[in-house]
């Protein structure tokens, strides 16, 4: 936990770029994610918000810019002469036991039931007991509705099921702050109501997220803040009130006039 | 759920029709029954096999310290092969760039040099080193051993098949990691997990159902592979003892068939185990793995879930879609 003020940034993102060979990915990403608030990312496929996301947690590597979570500099130490150092793999993956995240394909370990996929974080990273372990997760499992499935296989639930048991996997790390990468893009329609209810109650208790996505309704409902993004940059944020109902930008009007 | 009793399918008349048949089944089911009473009839009737013979060695001694020394082969030699292949894999995977470059040299030569030289240098070993010495080199050394104490023949025989079987097993092995979705390992690093944590649990358990088909095969392979560890030379074997009667009693045949039914049977035996070994990696992949719990498709698992709008009261997570909180 962090001992910054109450008001300090969960999220800072300052003039991140990230380049994959000659492709200039993300040009300049501003983001600011104040503590217990919902930021929904939107934007065409290809805008850079999934790279953005995945920077946050040093999934990628940015090759400009920097990012503090709640304070800290993610992924490099910087020296008394200002110089910047890259953390060993072990550091950062220290750093991203606060942040939990939940994929648009799951990912889920297909050869663990729902309670080990729960549980093995907490027992492989954190050294919690198993038993306590195992109480843990039912509970988190509980929490998402799936209490009657702590056995069953990934390959034994339906899509809606597996997304619910990741995030139950990424709530047992009792993180600071929960990234939603596309979590619903891969679920047929009629399961994506039972992944968003889950998302919406998260979100009521106060958890810090940022999510990709295009269920506008969902942003509509929940977000603190809109973020639209495209071409790698942030092109416009503010409220719903603002940036989907009285977008000033050209780009955000058309990706808007599209998706509604 | 409404329960409408007409769609349970008590009062539909069900379809009651004639079945295609498939003659030629039959026929070619006639012509295998034939064969093979032939080939019993060749084999048992033809004096040349001495059955009788067969029978009187098929439990000796000599073979039977022969089988015990082939199955000791195979499992020592196999195992010491599964822990190397795994670690020249996981080597050709690192990001150091030493263990990459260390691993593809390993792999290079000992696949690349027969078998039966390999054998032949191990033996070889305790005539060109008499003494091996643990030390710094051209400095002083702490540790030192006659070497033909250290490297009988038996242990020379195991640890060349090892050394030589881990660089065709570490090929399968990377084959196995490969075959791991990247997703697998992004989603453990996103909980914070450490690179051996990932192999370890997530990445290594995954990889196994892609090892264990191959590596049955190279086991069952290096069963009769062992018969070359007379290069070493190492003569306890089975093939070796089988040799040893029939050329004492001037019979070679029905020793050959000794020596087969022995290997067929060990064959078998290593065949059970791996279809044990199958099963239980292969846990939550597919519908028919052992897993507790109630089994079922995806769609059973939907239904089951009470999600889709049809069904009747929604649970406390957030139902219906767009109906908010």
């Amino acid at each position: 936990m962090s001992t910054q003020a109450v008001d300090a940034p969960m999220v800072e993102m300052r003039g991140v770029h990230k380049w994959y060979g000659d492709a200039h990915v993300l040009r300049g990403v501003d983001l600011v994610v104040p503590p217990g608030s919902v930021t929904v990312v939107l934007g065409p496929s290809g805008s850079g918000k999934s790279t953005a996301l995945r920077c946050v947690n040093q999934l990628e590597e940015i090759g400009a810019g920097s990012i503090h979570v709640e304070g800290e500099l993610m992924g490099y130490r910087e020296d008394s002469s200002g110089r910047l150092h890259r953390l060993h793999p072990k550091k950062i993956a220290d750093q991203r036991t606060r942040i939990g995240m939940v994929f648009q394909r799951f990912n889920l370990f297909p050869h663990m039931t729902a309670l080990g996929n729960v549980m093995e974080a907490p027992r492989q990273v954190l050294g919690v007991s198993k038993a306590e372990a195992r109480e843990r997760a039912a509970q988190v499992l509980t929490r998402v509705g799936l209490a009657d499935r702590l056995e069953h296989y990934p390959s034994q639930l339906s899509g809606g099921q597996q997304q619910r048991v990741a995030i139950a996997r990424a709530l047992a790390m009792n993180p600071d702050l929960m990234l939603f990468d596309e979590p619903t893009s891969a679920l047929d329609p009629e399961l994506v109501g039972e992944v968003l209810g889950v998302m919406r109650e998260l979100a009521a208790s106060g958890m810090t997220m940022i999510v990709v996505t295009h269920e506008i309704g969902f942003a509509r409902e929940v977000a603190d803040q809109v973020v639209f993004m495209a071409d790698g940059v942030v092109v416009e944020h503010g409220p719903v009130s603002q940036v989907i109902d009285a977008p000033r930008e050209p780009r955000t009007q058309d990706f808007l006039a599209h998706v509604l | 759920m409404t329960t409408t009793t007409d769609r349970r399918g008590d009062d539909v008349e069900r379809i009651h029709a004639v079945p295609v048949r498939y003659p030629w089944r039959w026929v070619s089911a006639a012509v295998v029954v034939v064969l093979a009473a032939m080939a019993v009839n060749a084999l048992a009737t033809n004096q040349n096999f001495h059955w009788p013979t067969v029978w009187k060695y098929l439990f000796s001694k000599q073979i039977m310290r022969g089988v015990g020394w082939t199955l000791w082969l195979t499992v020592a030699s196999m195992a010491i092969a599964i822990v190397l292949a795994l670690l020249l894999a996981v080597m050709r995977r690192s990001a150091n760039p030493v263990m990459r470059y260390v691993s593809w040299v390993y792999i290079w030569f000992f696949r690349g040099t027969p078998i039966y030289t390999q054998l032949i240098f191990w033996g070889l070993v305790p005539v060109l080193y008499q003494k091996l010495s643990l030390g710094v080199p051209f400095g002083p050394e702490w540790w030192t051993f006659t070497t033909k104490d250290v490297l009988t023949a038996s242990r020379a025989a195991i640890i060349g098949l090892a050394l030589n079987e881990a660089a065709y097993l570490a090929e399968i092995v990377r084959a196995g990691l490969q075959s791991v979705d990247r997703g697998q390992s992004e989603a453990a690093r996103a909980l914070g997990m450490k690179d051996g944590a990932i192999l370890r649990r997530i990445v290594i358990p995954q990889a196994m159902r892609v090892i264990i088909p191959p590596t049955g095969n190279e086991t069952i392979s290096m069963l009769k592979t062992t018969s070359l560890v007379i290069a070493v030379p190492f003569t306890l074997e089975l093939n070796f003892a089988q040799s040893a009667v029939a050329n004492r009693i001037f019979l070679p045949v029905p020793l050959l068939v000794v020596a087969a039914l022995w290997y067929l049977v060990i064959t078998s035996i290593l065949m059970v185990g791996q279809y044990y070994l199958e099963r239980y990696y292969g846990r939550g992949f597919d519908e028919h793995s052992p897993a507790r719990g109630r089994r079922g498709g995806r769609q059973a698992a939907i239904n089951a879930a009470h999600t889709t709008p049809e069904i009747g009261p929604m649970d406390d997570m957030g139902r219906p879609a767009g109906g908010g909180v």
